[in-house]
């Protein structure tokens, strides 16, 4: 997004500069009981219920300690929360997601949490999802939901041609993946359907599976792009499939997620890889006799399944007065049995191994099993924290990944963007 | 004039009404689409929202959209604060600037060839660089996360184009109706509440209008200036039924949206009247 690197620059060159020495209010009160901000970006009904609850079970269980809820969005949090630190009006605690969180762990408007956190809490979430928040030699929140993009398949087309369904024991490859659309192909019906409305993420997040990396780090800590073989796989496999096999519909490559269950819906496309929380969205607004199933991702090379993802997170201001306290609640929010009914409402996977293990997150109904199989292959987005990735998604790899994936340009022109483009911008954030 | 040349002129002339009235019945359905499009969606239940056939009128109408929303978020609180910060933003902007248009419009002098000059650079100016000093002063003033606050800073916003709209209407008043004034011996701010302002009148209500949607559709600002949920405005409690990536929860986000274009609609309606009443009463003075 400009508009996000635009206003970081100009309100931390002035704004910082204006107003120092301004904090927000100590909230303490007259009888020792402090007050503290959550800000959670929760949205969904059930979500927003069970955030809520929470909330009010703590309030309820410490008097002294009183936590208020405050609602945010996900639709511009970054300048929000940008301009609340610089005016020290930032919430205590802080929901967003760990791509989010580099420039203002960087910019030291995040505590590190890595001396406060309970030790039960810092065991119970894998080191592969501390990454996603570790930054520097600090860690600047706590990853606590996590989805992988899974494939939402129309289980009836998917019986009637006889296809083998994939499991997270047994998934398809990418080249079993291709056959299969094929064969899910013809009648005014797409084997797949590529929502990729935003397809830089997803692009390199399932890259991973077959050893993409593109960002890589040099022995002077620089990044530096680089779309190797192992990186054109995955972007080959849909160039493909849109522009020469013509199993993908080449209408869904500009459309968001939630434009595509229509055409699910009414048997228009076979398949859909989404995120697994969509799940929530198939099952409110199929039709009542359709019948849908959760698929993993395909694997890359010796059933490779990683994959990367930006974990939902939590985080504490370092303007907070009460470290302690806000440090007591994340620990609240976040045990196994809160963390369960967390994931339960957005519909996600939790980081914790022990929410994991939760039977509740094991049914196999509307493919909750398949997602947590998956999840001990999840790890941090290529990108996570890499300065300038921003920029480089908006301006140069978002329109060269269009332009590869609707057939404009070939692969060799997308490469030359990516990394000749790429690495000139990276290079002013690596200076 | 020949019967049948006369019966020829009148059926074209027919044609040519019914061609307008034609063209005007498609801008309107044009115009209407998407409100009557959100009117629809608010009203179907979520698995008539993602079908290949969509339909004009829900098969199952239902509130439970209308429910869900005001279950899940402060509608009425934030639609009040909306109605304080876009109401309280329109009244200040057109006092402030019914004079000095009136001096821009009369006075012609380099001060307000300049002040016209910087009025039309003012709009060029992105929110994100106003944001900066704009907070700078509402922060000394401790109007951070104030609905005064937003006022000011909409006030801010909207005046310069104000400006502009209210100068070409004080232009179009004739300047023999002041010089009358003058005669029987109304002093100038006598002339200008009681001569000029009256026939003003349908360009203040205009501008009044213009700053009310103005406030009343900001997003950014009042996402960035207010913290605590009990003064968000309405267009940043919509933004709470989208999800990461643009995902949406639609039935409840029409439902909502609905009621947010309502206090536009119902002024426009109030209001258009006043203001073609009061062009007609003006064309016949002049």
């Amino acid at each position: 997004m400009p508009r996000r690197s635009l206003l970081a620059g100009a309100l931390a060159a002035s704004v910082a500069a204006a107003l120092p020495g301004c904090s927000a209010p100590r909230r303490r009160a007259a009888d020792g009981s402090v007050t503290l901000r959550f800000q959670s970006l929760a949205w969904q009904q059930e979500s927003i219920a069970v955030n809520r609850r929470l909330v009010k079970e703590w309030n309820a269980a410490h008097p002294k300690i009183r936590v208020e809820y405050v609602q945010g969005a996900w639709d511009g949090v970054h300048d929000q929360l940008l301009t609340s630190f610089e005016g020290g009006e930032a919430p205590d605690i802080i929901h967003d997601a760990s791509d989010d969180l580099a420039d203002f762990a960087y910019g030291g408007f995040l505590a590190d949490l890595s001396g406060l956190l309970p030790r039960p809490l810092k065991d119970d979430i894998p080191d592969h999802s501390w990454q996603t928040t570790t930054f520097g030699d600090g860690v600047f929140g706590v990853p606590f939901l996590q989805e992988p993009r899974v494939i939402m398949a129309n289980r009836t087309l998917l019986e009637r041609a006889r296809l083998r369904l994939p499991t997270a024991e047994a998934p398809w490859s990418w080249t079993e993946f291709e056959a299969a659309a094929e064969r899910l192909t013809g009648d005014g019906r797409y084997g797949v359907a590529w929502p990729l409305k935003e397809p830089v993420s997803a692009t390199l997040n399932l890259s991973l599976s077959t050893g993409g990396q593109v960002f890589h780090r040099g022995a002077d800590g620089k990044a530096e792009v680089r779309f190797d073989a192992p990186d054109q796989e995955v972007p080959r496999v849909i160039h493909d499939q849109v522009n020469t096999a013509r199993t993908a519909a080449r209408s869904t490559l500009g459309m968001g997620g939630s434009d595509t269950l229509p055409g699910f819906f009414g048997g228009r496309y076979a398949m859909v890889p989404l995120g697994f929380s969509f799940r929530q969205q198939i099952l409110q607004q199929a039709p009542e006799d359709f019948a849908w199933t959760v698929l993993p991702a395909p694997a890359g090379p010796g059933r490779d399944q990683r994959q990367g993802v930006s974990p939902q997170t939590l985080s504490i201001a370092e303007d907070c007065p009460f470290k302690e306290e806000a440090v007591a609640f994340l620990d609240f929010l976040l045990r196994p049995r809160n963390m369960v009914r967390l994931a339960l409402g957005d519909w996600m996977l939790p980081t914790g191994r022990a929410a994991l293990a939760d039977p509740a997150l094991r049914t196999k109904r509307h493919g909750w099993a398949t997602g947590t199989a998956l999840a001990r292959h999840l790890r941090p987005a290529p990108a996570q924290s890499v300065r300038g990735y921003p920029e480089w998604k908006d301006k140069i790899a978002t329109p060269a990944f269009q332009e590869y994936y609707s057939g404009a340009i070939g692969g060799g022109a997308l490469r030359r963007k990516l990394v000749r483009d790429g690495n000139l911008v990276l290079a002013r954030y690596q200076r | 004039m020949r019967p049948t040349a006369n019966r020829r002129s009148t059926a074209r002339r027919r044609a040519g009404r019914a061609g307008q009235y034609l063209a005007l019945l498609c801008y309107l359905v044009f115009l209407a689409f998407p409100l009557l499009w959100l009117l629809s969606t608010a009203f179907k239940p979520p698995r008539e929202l993602a079908t290949l056939h969509p339909t004009w009128l829900p098969e199952h109408p239902t509130w439970d959209n209308f429910r869900q929303a005001f279950d899940e978020q402060p509608l009425l609180r934030a639609a009040a604060n909306s109605l304080l910060a876009a109401g309280g933003a329109a009244l200040i902007a057109v006092v402030l600037a019914t004079p000095m248009a009136y001096v821009m419009a009369r006075r012609r002098s380099l001060l307000t060839r300049a002040a016209t000059g910087w009025v039309v650079v003012s709009q060029a100016f992105p929110f994100v660089l106003v944001i900066i000093p704009l907070f700078l002063v509402l922060k000394r003033l401790h109007l951070i996360n104030s609905v005064p606050g937003l006022v000011l800073v909409y006030v801010t916003w909207s005046l310069p184009f104000a400006l502009w709209m209210l100068t070409g209407y004080v232009r179009a008043v004739p300047a023999e109706l002041e010089e009358a004034a003058a005669v029987d011996g109304a002093g100038r701010l006598r002339t200008l509440v009681s001569v000029i302002a009256p026939l003003l009148a349908p360009g203040i209500v205009a501008t009044a209008l213009f700053a009310f949607i103005t406030a009343w559709n900001e997003f950014f600002f009042a996402l960035v200036l207010l913290k605590s949920p009990e003064k968000q405005t309405m267009p940043v409690v919509l933004t709470h039924f989208l999800g990461d990536e643009g995902v949406a929860d639609l039935g409840p986000l029409a439902a909502a949206s609905l009621l947010a274009t309502l206090p536009s609609l119902v002024l426009f309606s109030v209001i258009q009247r006043r203001i073609t009443g009061g062009m007609l009463a003006g064309a016949v003075k002049n």
